[in-house]
């Protein structure tokens, strides 16, 4: 039974700091096992949400449950909650050994079976046989692997990621990203991720939430998010989206419902091409084309009014600019947002 | 295109201008001409006294003509090592002991808090709290001491108000730093001592605690660390070379102080009140001399102590 109670739970948490509130009146789940994002620009209210489930933050107002067990005003020390700090926080005057051991030198764990556990945290890291290093040593993405270390020794319920790849660059940071979900479905334990990257969000997480000011815009499946964004906010930063108006909808679909589309799903094709029944068409002229690399931006002037930008693959030779072309794309990839400015 | 311009011929070129490009071009000369002055001062004035100390300890005074005898001798130090003298260095460094660690014990809370409590405005008026009595004068301090420490003085009086007179008499009677009262007894200097190099402890110690990240201590907590364990095994090691930093100046400056006890205390001697008085009143520079050596001796030790237990890897 214990199994089907959510590892973490918020109920109607409110942490204000001064004027601004922070998280405003947040509700969620996590189930246990999950790993779960909150992903949102900086002051969304993403990282106070992680510190208020570490402790190091308590809540003004409302219940913070961990697998079922009321933890609001619980001190960081009480929780079996373990962080990995967005800088490491790597005890500098100790080994590697000595961070990885330290919270079973506080328990005063046995020194053997200390030693033993933390060769074996060190292995799953991939960091066996570094135990006497200093941690000034360490480049940064084996001092990343540390403080995972140190973090998952304890076997925590759940395991909080403050932006731990932030300061890895792009290759060492695609590599982290797969170790740690390889990582996280051996342990098996509920990792919260922190993250202001769209993209890592999408690619680790089983849910993810995105914040905007001290709100949940959106909770779901990394598909669901990017498929069927809810507000605006959360269509313009998973991902680009045209964000098209009320006004224009009317001349682009004959209704005034604002909508989302993301650019890769519009097609761009010749005029004559015949336009397919539950598709929508309209007539525009390249404005400006971005070379991405493995595909190519356009923004297209319409006809009408307005712009849209649309992503092509680079299969086909780029579009000269300034050519007139037609734009295709399915109803059903239409996405109703509320209030586009 | 096809014209391309002449290289400009600089004609130009005034003495100062030639002058500038020369260092520009060669940085160890200009190196070598910016160190020169700093370099002389400390190699003649500083070393070079020290190096004139060290050889006038080797000399010795003749006790009959009362003359220095300008010749090679380990004898001074012979009459170092009597066992009076041995008395006066054992005090001292007793003294400079106690202070450095009443020092430390008092100065480690109100640190800590300027470093991580603290509004700038609080810290602000704190450092000027604990900077202000060193801008004025040495003597009048340790003179007002003697007037708050004498028997009808404002300590007395605090003491009678709380009706403290049964503890303070026996700190008065314990042998050997207890006296007729607090201004005459070994207490005295100590709390003058304890008064005037608080300052040169907690300053130190206060950036060694800012130097601490606030992500170390929530880190401990969240692996479970109590206040006591995240203070013992990471905000102490992590301020420890502040707290060695702050005990060099506590210790060095009691060691070699020689104003406090011959105002304070019971007139038993320091290392410092002999080495004024035997070069002064008697003349016998070598075994001033003999004695300005030891603090340097036991400072040296200390250093190389304080660098075995890590203090100067964090510099």
């Amino acid at each position: 039974m214990t199994d089907r109670l959510p590892a973490v739970e918020f109920i109607q948490v409110t942490r204000q700091f001064e004027e601004m509130k922070a998280v405003d009146n947040l509700s969620f789940r996590v189930e246990p096992g999950e790993f779960f994002s909150l992903l949102g620009p900086s002051g969304s209210g993403k990282t106070t949400c992680l510190r208020l489930i570490a402790g190091f933050e308590q809540p003004d107002s409302g219940s913070i449950r961990l697998s079922g067990e009321e933890a609001a005003n619980l001190p960081p020390y009480e929780r079996n909650v373990n962080t990995v700090f967005q800088d490491y926080a790597l005890f500098p005057h100790m080994t590697v050994g000595e961070n990885v051991g330290y919270s079973l030198m506080l328990k005063k764990t046995p020194q053997q079976e200390r030693q033993k556990r933390v060769e074996e945290m060190l292995e799953l890291v991939q960091l066996a046989g570094m135990m006497k290093r200093k941690t000034s040593q360490l480049s940064g993405g084996q001092r990343q692997r540390v403080a995972l270390a140190r973090a998952l020794i304890n076997e925590p319920q759940v395991l909080l990621l403050d932006e731990p790849l932030g300061a890895l660059d792009l290759k060492l940071r695609q590599q982290m990203q797969v170790e740690l979900k390889a990582i996280q479905k051996r342990v098996g334990i509920t990792f919260i991720f922190v993250t202001h990257d769209q993209e890592e969000a999408l690619t680790m997480s089983d849910r993810l939430a995105v914040f905007n000011r001290g709100k949940i815009e959106q909770i779901g499946v990394p598909a669901e998010v990017y498929e069927r964004p809810a507000s605006a906010f959360v269509a313009d930063f998973v991902g680009i989206s045209n964000l098209v108006s009320e006004t224009l909808a009317q001349t682009l679909i004959g209704s005034a419902q604002s909508f989302a589309i993301r650019p890769e799903k519009i097609q761009i094709s010749t005029l004559e091409t015949p336009v397919p029944p539950n598709a929508y068409s309209v007539v525009g002229q390249i404005q400006d084309a971005l070379y991405l690399g493995m595909s190519t931006r356009y923004r297209v002037a319409l006809e009408q009014g307005g712009h849209l930008t649309v992503v092509e693959q680079n299969t086909t030779s780029a579009i000269p600019q300034g050519g007139k072309v037609q734009l295709i794309w399915q109803r059903e990839h239409i996405c109703p947002v509320s209030q586009v400015q | 295109m096809q014209n391309t311009p002449p290289i400009p011929v600089r004609c130009d070129r005034s003495p100062a201008r030639r002058i500038i490009n020369f260092f520009y071009f060669r940085p160890l000369w200009l190196l070598a001409l910016l160190l020169a002055a700093p370099l002389l001062w400390f190699g003649v004035v500083y070393l070079g006294s020290l190096g004139a100390l060290l050889v006038q300890s080797f000399f010795y005074l003749d006790d009959f003509t009362g003359q220095v005898v300008r010749q090679f001798t380990l004898q001074t130090y012979a009459k170092l090592f009597s066992r009076s003298n041995v008395d006066i260095i054992l005090r001292t460094v007793g003294m400079a002991s106690s202070v450095t660690v009443a020092a430390a014990i008092l100065a480690f809370p109100l640190a800590y808090y300027m470093a991580r409590y603290a509004s700038p405005p609080i810290k602000a008026t704190l450092s000027l709290a604990v900077l202000l009595p060193l801008w004025s004068n040495y003597l009048v301090r340790v003179y007002s001491w003697k007037l708050i420490l004498a028997q009808e003085g404002v300590l007395s009086w605090f003491i009678r108000l709380f009706h403290l007179e049964g503890l303070l008499s026996l700190l008065l009677s314990l042998p050997g730093i207890g006296g007729s009262s607090l201004s005459v007894s070994a207490f005295g200097p100590f709390l003058a001592f304890l008064y005037l190099w608080l300052p040169y402890m907690i300053l130190p110690m206060q950036a060694a605690l800012e130097r601490v990240p606030a992500s170390l201590i929530e880190a401990s907590a969240d692996l479970g660390g109590r206040n006591w364990a995240t203070f013992r095994w990471v905000v102490l090691p992590l301020a420890f070379p502040g707290v060695v930093a702050g005990s060099i100046f506590t210790f060095s400056l009691t060691l070699g102080d020689f104003i406090v006890p011959s105002i304070l205390g019971n007139s038993s001697f320091f290392i410092g009140q002999v080495a004024y008085i035997q070069q002064g009143t008697s003349g016998n520079i070598p075994i001033a001399a003999a004695f300005t050596v030891v603090p340097m001796v036991i400072m040296t030790f200390y250093l190389i102590a304080a660098k075995r237990l890590g203090a100067f890897d964090a510099l």
